[in-house]
């Protein structure tokens, strides 16, 4: 992946309701983007943290709320987002999830929520704060 | 629709301290001793006598045996037993029943030599099972990588061969099995699955090769049939369905290299004709989606393929749909069977197209000819065919671009998907698992090409036609009149039902978002008997004979498009087709 060019993310750059963003997330004292994997892939959304569940609450900053990028059911990557409901969506079997309340599976195949990425502001920018609530990645049985 | 994905969080520095929990460091109680691992479990009984699979038994199977995915190559999916009749079926009981231990669709036909039941499951799993016991007898299990995207989490199923079991694991490497014990004999890598190559079929095993094809069209592959050697694993030949600049066919890619990320997966079992040494195998889609992305007609996608077992050469081909613009994968393979047409016998192929035809054409050593061509369900899309070639002559307003969105009948999931058709020489009617009534738009939109990310370039909807009273339904044709004969329409589920016909006059299919397994009567239509499994049945049913009785087995699991489908129905009639609840078993019934 080419970041060279990138530019660490601010809670400014996110469009306030609007669709998720894709990220990589990127070690700040190598410069290193950490996107060796694609269960690293994270999406970004900009809500109105009133609208945030106690638990998402915590884990946002300014806002702005990560997710693991790909799908819990088979690995797509989670691109859809339905601005009416608010929810998320992925395109390939059409599982729900709601990025308010941790998202948690409102409809559709997934077995399991995506797991969450605690954000925190450091100078202005977004942060890790914590490691993935949970395994990145697809069922395994 | 492109994301950002070169903006990125910054990750916070951070150093975990390690440190011994108190428990680690206390005293232990000294374990028992493992078995040396150099001894390998006692083989059972059943598989020390394990009967070898011979080509000619291949050709021929016994009446009780059911050796290849529709038990004979040329795909009728038709038992010769005959215990089980329409005016007995109704006192079928379950014999035994065994859980999978997995999630999603269950698609594979229990494949069963002579009392022994291989079955392939999600999961990357094949478990051999005393077939009239139900006693697991191995289990395989290959590990999924975990940064796989596998857009469909299902097998159909394994091939035989000698003392082999022939697996196509769903990260692209075929694997050969010892059947007498679960153990890898070899395995071969098909392809590279993080460029969007993953598989879902069962081998085809003709010619001393193990045939396989590749899914991933909606993740830009391009799709091939690829022949191992079946002793050794060695490669033997590998066959595009799309061509490269100056193959054949190549002039239907006009444009750069879209023909690299040009779809034309493989991802059912071929049928295969001994006489000409041929092996039918049919494509998917082009890749991305919207055919204006591709112009030409974008040979072999949506097409049968003719291909010489021993060279792998396209000796014919047939393209149902040129420039594929609705995710109409023409996979499953005609079958082979000769009918009337016209006053003369047609040494025939018969295809049940996604594109909503029955395919009624000639297969000869180096050519496939159009017989006839009629829709099956209603289709808004085709004006009329050519009478000679059968091309079709596309309405526009029908087909989706880039940029614009276009309503179509049937949907992209078509009049029929993958489960397949069964043919009984007995009746000589087809029967064909259908879906009528549900349309769907697309709107095309650009996409950019990234190695093992969706490549569609669509956005879909599905939506119910005016009137619709019901949406799946068996049908049954005759092919020497070209005449539906009768219609088994289900009011509130769609059908994903592969279909086994028998020598009984007795039909098996599930299918149903109801979880029922169903015997219908072969010459009306109408139901016999019906079990209720603990999911959806989605599995390709099969028969089989032990100590002169007679089964029938099926697996229980529903997942990957019938639970897509069913999604998507429930925003058109929500709360009317909720989830369907998942999680694997094989069931088997006789008579008690």
């Amino acid at each position: 992946m080419g970041a060279a060019s990138a530019e660490p993310l601010k809670p400014d750059d996110l469009p306030l309701a609007g669709k998720q963003t894709m990220a990589w997330p990127v070690d700040p004292a190598s410069n290193t983007v950490r996107s060796g994997s694609r269960l690293n892939k994270v999406l970004l959304l900009r809500l109105d943290s009133e609208s945030f569940d106690p638990e998402t609450k915590e884990r946002a900053a300014e806002g702005v709320i990560a997710y693991s990028a790909v799908c819990t059911h088979t690995g797509c990557d989670v691109t859809n987002w339905h601005p009416d409901r608010q929810l998320l969506e992925c395109p390939c079997h059409y599982s729900f999830y709601d990025p308010k309340e941790a998202a948690k599976v409102v409809s559709g195949p997934s077995p399991r929520r995506l797991p969450a990425l605690p954000l925190k502001i450091v100078d202005g920018r977004l942060v890790v704060a914590k490691s993935f609530t949970g395994r990145a990645g697809f069922q395994q049985t | 629709m492109i994301d950002r994905q070169r903006l990125y969080v910054t990750v916070a520095a951070s150093a975990l301290a390690l440190m011994l929990s108190a428990g680690a460091i206390l005293a232990q109680q000294p374990l028992p001793p493992l078995p040396k691992p150099d001894t390998p479990p006692p083989v059972p009984p059943i598989l020390q006598s394990y009967k070898p699979v011979t080509a000619e038994r291949l050709k021929q199977p016994e009446d009780g045996d059911w050796l290849t995915y529709r038990r004979t190559y040329d795909g009728w999916g038709y038992s010769p037993l005959g215990q089980i009749t329409a005016e007995n079926a109704g006192r079928l009981k379950p014999v035994w029943t065994l859980a999978t231990g997995q999630i999603e669709g269950h698609q594979a036909p229990p494949i069963v030599n002579n009392g022994v039941m291989f079955v392939a499951t999600p999961g990357n799993q094949v478990l051999a099972i005393d077939a009239k016991a139900g006693n697991l007898l191995w289990r395989f299990k290959r590990p999924i990588p975990e940064d796989i995207l596998l857009l469909h989490p299902t097998s159909r199923g394994v091939g035989v061969l000698g003392d082999k079991v022939y697996f196509a694991a769903a990260d692209a490497v075929l694997v050969a099995l010892d059947a007498k014990t679960g153990n890898e004999v070899w395995n071969a890598k098909v392809e590279d699955y993080t460029h969007g190559y993953y598989m879902s079929l069962a081998p085809l095993v003709a010619d001393g090769k193990v045939m396989i094809g590749v899914s991933g069209g909606e993740l830009g592959v391009r799709g091939f049939v690829a022949a191992f050697d079946a002793e050794t694993g060695k490669p033997a030949w590998k066959t595009y369905a799309v061509p490269a600049p100056g193959e054949p066919g190549s002039e239907t890619w006009p444009n750069g290299d879209e023909w690299k990320t040009g779809g034309g997966s493989v991802w059912i079992t071929g049928t295969y004709d001994p006489e000409t040494n041929l092996a039918f195998w049919g494509t998917g889609n082009g890749g991305p989606w919207m055919g204006d992305q591709r112009p030409g007609d974008n040979l072999f996608t949506s097409s049968t393929i003719a291909l010489d077992a021993a060279t792998g050469k396209i000796k014919g081909y047939y393209q149902y749909h040129p420039n594929d613009s609705w995710d109409w994968d023409e996979v499953t393979p005609p079958i082979l069977v000769d009918y009337q047409h016209g006053g003369r016998t047609v040494k025939g192929l018969v295809y049940v197209a996604r594109d909503g035809y029955l395919w009624m054409l000639e297969r000869t050593a180096d050519k496939i000819n159009f017989v006839d061509g009629k829709p099956f369900v209603k289709q808004n899309v085709f004006k009329s065919l050519d009478l000679k070639t059968g091309r079709p002559d596309v309405d526009p307003a029908h087909k989706p671009e880039t940029g614009k969105k276009a309503e179509f009948c049937p949907s992209l999931w078509g009049g029929k998907d993958w489960p397949p058709v069964a043919y009984s020489p007995k009746t000589r009617l087809l029967y064909i698992p259908a879906n009528e009534n549900l349309c769907g738009t697309i709107t095309g939109e650009k996409v950019t090409y990234t190695p093992g990310q969706r490549y569609t370039g669509a956005v879909a909807t599905l939506y119910m036609a005016p009137d619709a009273d019901h949406i799946g339904e068996l049908q049954a044709w005759n092919l020497d009149t070209g005449q539906k004969v009768w219609n088994h329409p289900f009011a509130n589920s769609q059908l994903w039902g592969p279909v086994l016909a028998t020598a009984g006059g007795v039909l098996f299919m599930g299918g149903t978002n109801d979880r029922y397994f169903r015997a219908f009567d072969a010459t009306n239509g109408k139901i016999l008997w019906e079990f209720r499994t603990g999911s959806g049945v989605n599995g390709v049913p099969v028969s089989f004979q032990i100590d002169g009785k007679q089964y029938i087995a099926v697996q229980s699991g529903w997942g990957v498009d019938a639970a897509r489908m069913q999604a998507r129905i429930n925003l058109v009639r929500p709360w009317e087709f909720p989830d369907v609840p998942q999680g694997g078993s094989v069931w088997v019934f006789a008579l008690d």
